[in-house]
């Protein structure tokens, strides 16, 4: 399944993998400095993803799931929303938490194991990232019916991978996000592999985007790999949903160019020569390329990001490292409002036996 | 003072919780125009409308998972899941996220939902309309799962449940629902969480019972009387958090205990009230804890199903047993 078939299944691309521009591109990409902001993006989540896995490698985190040359994704999306849109991430989209006020060092304290990193200080009202697959997409609807019933002019953005399009969570979420037009937007990181099941073995289905169809909303593919053309397809269908019209299902196509996580050995179950199939396709080369062409992206430009980037995230990660563990006493405190007696039992039996 | 039955009480409680707080709404299968197929939720439809008295696809599981999203932006939900037996696709929402978004946020994100839903046998239901599930849902951290046993308790429960800071499972005994009335004030009184209720008082023998299983345990308690036997019968209402010292300090009284309950006998929660007895009341017992509970069957369907539930007769030949010793 390449997806691009479907004639029924419209398919967006802005620009391509060499960077060229197809066709108009959108109001913000001609703007220099936005496809900068968006740049800088892409590299600060592929560096912050290269610092966990050499932290998990080190024995200094816990297992983690990079996002490899599926950064365009999270990040389009995210770029799209407005700051009082709420984002419901599944486990892969740091890109997009990133872009929407979630720091480095909250990522590292959450990948780390302590759940001081999912209070994030900005974006107070997005979701912490979801583990069990697809069970997020429900909590979408749920969050776009608030909206809704208060009048509010917010939308609810779910990400979730091409595994999850295979969970009767989603089917049910997308369902009922259609019957009662939820404010809401849903969309797939297709990356090809749900850790070792390749997409085809996953769905007979010629696209994923194309169960938008039976949940009578709108359903379309987008290049993953290219930030412009995400971020183009979400703002529309964001704007959609603003406008009352209802949810929108969006397929992007990209490729999981590392393991699933830390703790998976994917060339058990995947040929190299797949794998460095898809790296000319990678979204940050791509926009690059881009940026050399209409902005003059140089040597120089560039070195400072990666040095910028670098620089952040070496800071997060001596914070993080300096981060002392949470008094035992907090695994008690968060499990309800208020420590029912019960529980304050167990609390004082545990700091007395420590 | 309206003498109501325990849906009806039910249904007074959700009307009055949408009437004070207008982030309550309430969603579920046919709780819109039909007003749900006991009638809980009758009349709402109309009062409130669409917007907050929502019928909801046939999807269990998105019907808690939409409530978890509701209540993380801060509403109210009051989810309805038509029969216990259809609960099961929203075990993976509970315990994978309603119980836990508070734990996980460090309280940045909370989970205020109810779910309710009818419960129990004894009602001639069809197959997978019967069953008994609160000690696996007791068994999940950060949830409260709530059984009220009469009109007045469903009433004040159920209001209490609905603001709560944290998702409540609100599991309604189908049995009750039209078997008794009392007079039920309509005052937006709730009454507490995470207390027992006493409901009588003697000093020989402490039953403790939640759910439909009240009736036959009182029914029990009172033939007991009769021949000068003074059981103490206490309602859980919430079986978690458990209000443990309630039932110890009556047992610390009474040295016996019966604890009866519907679900299956393993690992039913009859098994957790034993387990805090031996742990804190040991000295004070005069003779084994004893359950009466269903059986670790399959629950049976209409025609066997009186053989399946604990009646009066089972709780009386329990409590024999404890008064033996001497």
């Amino acid at each position: 399944m390449t997806g691009t078939g479907s004639p029924s299944i419209p398919f967006t691309r802005c620009i391509g993998p060499d960077g060229a521009a197809v066709g108009d591109l959108p109001d913000f990409a001609r703007n220099p400095a936005e496809l900068v902001r968006l740049y800088r993006a892409l590299v600060l989540t592929r560096s912050f993803d290269a610092k966990a896995v050499a932290l998990q490698r080190t024995g200094r985190l816990g297992t983690f799931a990079s996002s490899l040359g599926q950064e365009a994704v999270s990040v389009g999306a995210a770029a799209a929303m407005r700051p009082e849109d709420v984002f419901l991430p599944s486990f892969r989209e740091q890109g997009g938490q990133l872009w929407r006020g979630v720091t480095p060092l909250e990522l590292l304290l959450y990948w780390g194991g302590d759940e001081r990193g999912s209070d994030f200080k900005a974006a107070r009202e997005d979701f912490p990232v979801c583990v069990p697959v697809g069970s997020h997409a429900p909590h979408a609807v749920g969050v776009a019916m608030a909206f809704k019933l208060r009048r509010e002019k917010r939308v609810a953005v779910c990400v979730l991978g091409d595994g999850a399009t295979s969970k009767g969570d989603v089917a049910e979420a997308l369902n009922m996000a259609g019957v009662w037009k939820a404010p809401s937007v849903f969309v797939i990181n297709n990356n090809r592999w749900a850790i070792s099941v390749p997409v085809a073995r996953q769905t007979a289905a010629a696209t994923l985007a194309q169960k938008a169809v039976a949940a009578g909303i709108p359903g379309e593919q987008v290049d993953g790999n290219d930030v412009v053309a995400v971020r183009a397809v979400v703002e529309r269908a964001l704007a959609r949903a603003r406008a009352g019209d209802g949810p929108s299902l969006i397929e992007a196509l990209t490729y999981r160019l590392g393991d699933h996580t830390t703790a998976d050995d994917a060339s058990r179950y995947r040929d190299d020569a797949e794998v460095s199939a898809h790296w000319p396709e990678e979204p940050i080369a791509r926009l690059r390329h881009h940026l050399a062409t209409v902005a003059g992206w140089d040597k120089a430009q560039e070195e400072r990001v990666l040095e910028e980037t670098a620089a952040l995230l070496e800071r997060a990660a001596e914070a993080y490292l300096a981060t002392a563990p949470q008094p035992a006493a907090t695994v008690f405190d968060f499990t309800y409002a208020a420590l029912p007696a019960e529980l304050a039992a167990q609390r004082r039996q545990a700091l007395e036996g420590s | 003072m309206d003498e109501l039955n325990l849906v009806q009480a039910v249904n007074r409680a959700l009307a009055r919780a949408m009437a004070d707080d207008p982030r309550v709404v309430v969603l579920g299968e046919d709780v819109g125009r039909d007003g749900g197929v006991f009638r809980a939720t009758d009349g709402l439809f109309a009062r409130f409308g669409e917007d907050r008295v929502i019928d909801t696809p046939l999807a269990e599981l998105a019907i808690a998972g939409v409530a978890v999203g509701m209540a993380a932006q801060g509403l109210r939900p009051v989810a309805e899941i038509q029969f216990t037996g259809f609960i099961y696709p929203t075990i993976d929402q509970l315990v994978n996220h309603a119980s836990r978004l508070r734990t996980r946020t460090r309280g940045r994100l909370a989970c205020p939902m109810v779910l309710r839903s009818p419960s129990g046998g004894g009602i001639h239901a069809p197959e997978h309309h019967s069953e008994s599930p609160e000690a696996m849902l007791a068994h999940i951290p950060g949830l409260r799962v709530v059984i009220p046993s009469s009109p007045r308790r469903a009433y004040g429960l159920l209001l209490a449940a609905i603001s709560d800071p944290d998702p409540v499972v609100f599991l309604e005994p189908t049995r009750l629902y039209r078997a008794v009335r009392e007079p039920v004030a309509d005052d937006g009184e709730a009454l507490p969480l995470d207390r027992c209720f006493v409901l009588r008082e003697g000093r020989d023998l402490t039953f403790v019972t939640w759910g439909a299983m009240v009736l036959e345990t009182m029914a029990a308690a009172e033939r007991l009387a009769g021949r000068g036997v003074e059981a103490t019968v206490i309602d859980l209402a919430t079986l978690h958090p458990l209000d443990h010292e309630t039932i110890v300090e009556s047992v610390r009284g009474t040295g016996r205990c019966v604890i009866v309950h519907e679900a299956p006998l393993s690992g039913g929660w009859g098994a957790e009230v034993a387990a805090r007895l031996a742990e804190h009341a040991l000295t004070a017992l005069l003779a084994p804890v004893v359950r009466v509970a269903g059986y670790d069957t399959v629950m049976p369907l209409p025609r066997l199903e009186a053989h399946y539930m604990p009646g009066v007769e089972r709780v009386l030949a329990a409590a024999e047993r404890v008064l033996e010793f001497a």
